[in-house]
């Protein structure tokens, strides 16, 4: 694994997730002012997926913006708030919305 | 046919359809392959669209269903969610109860 990282690293795969991870949480941090929340590039569970290792990341987001909205409606509200980003820098999403005093919703993502 | 129609046709065809990239028995992405297999799981009967081989639909049910990712899973005609909430319902035994409820209501029409 250590060798895949670092020829990753080199042709600047992980580094240029790094700004992402920050736009990312930036965009979500300005639309739901979260109690919780982090932003994780998952790009490294997708190695091989097509050339596209890099753009998966996973959100996991408290706010009570998400108060009595369907899960639907919720996961909406965060690609809306992220709007262009989708499909450009973010090739798939893991989205875990959590209502503030509750338990985030689990996903199995393994 | 305009896609807006023929994707309203499907989902009116078929009560519980899935919008993915490559087919149940050959996905093409880790998402799509999830689902499926939560869906088969279930036992359910489920019609099947692959986007990569459909880029017109691929381009426009994002915008159709305001919904930017696949895989896309819809039980009569309603966006029921991706990957994730797909797998939750799955976990939590709702979407046993849906799709069952979707058959029922299939066969009695």
């Amino acid at each position: 694994m250590r060798s895949i990282f670092h020829e990753l690293a080199d042709t600047g795969g992980l580094r240029l997730n790094a700004p992402m991870t920050e736009t990312i949480r930036a965009r979500l941090q300005q639309t739901f002012a979260p109690t919780a929340l982090d932003v994780i590039d998952e790009g490294h569970l997708h190695i091989g997926h097509a050339g596209e290792g890099s753009g998966h990341f996973r959100v996991r987001i408290t706010s009570v913006a998400f108060a009595g909205k369907t899960r639907v409606q919720q996961h909406r509200l965060v690609y809306g708030a992220l709007g262009d980003l989708m499909g450009h820098g973010i090739h798939a999403l893991a989205i875990e919305v959590g209502l503030p005093g509750t338990r985030s919703t689990k996903n199995s993502l393994v | 046919m305009d896609v807006i129609e023929r994707i309203k046709n499907t989902l009116s065809e078929h009560p519980i359809v899935l919008y993915m990239k490559g087919t149940p028995d050959f996905p093409m992405c880790g998402f799509s392959m999830r689902t499926s297999q939560a869906l088969n799981a279930t036992g359910a009967e489920y019609f099947s669209v692959n986007v990569l081989e459909d880029p017109e639909i691929r381009a426009n049910l994002p915008r159709y269903s305001n919904w930017p990712t696949f895989p896309q899973l819809y039980i009569n005609g309603e966006l029921i969610g991706g990957c994730d909430i797909t797998l939750e319902l799955y976990e939590s035994g709702e979407l046993q109860r849906m799709v069952a409820e979707a058959a029922k209501q299939a066969t009695a029409q």
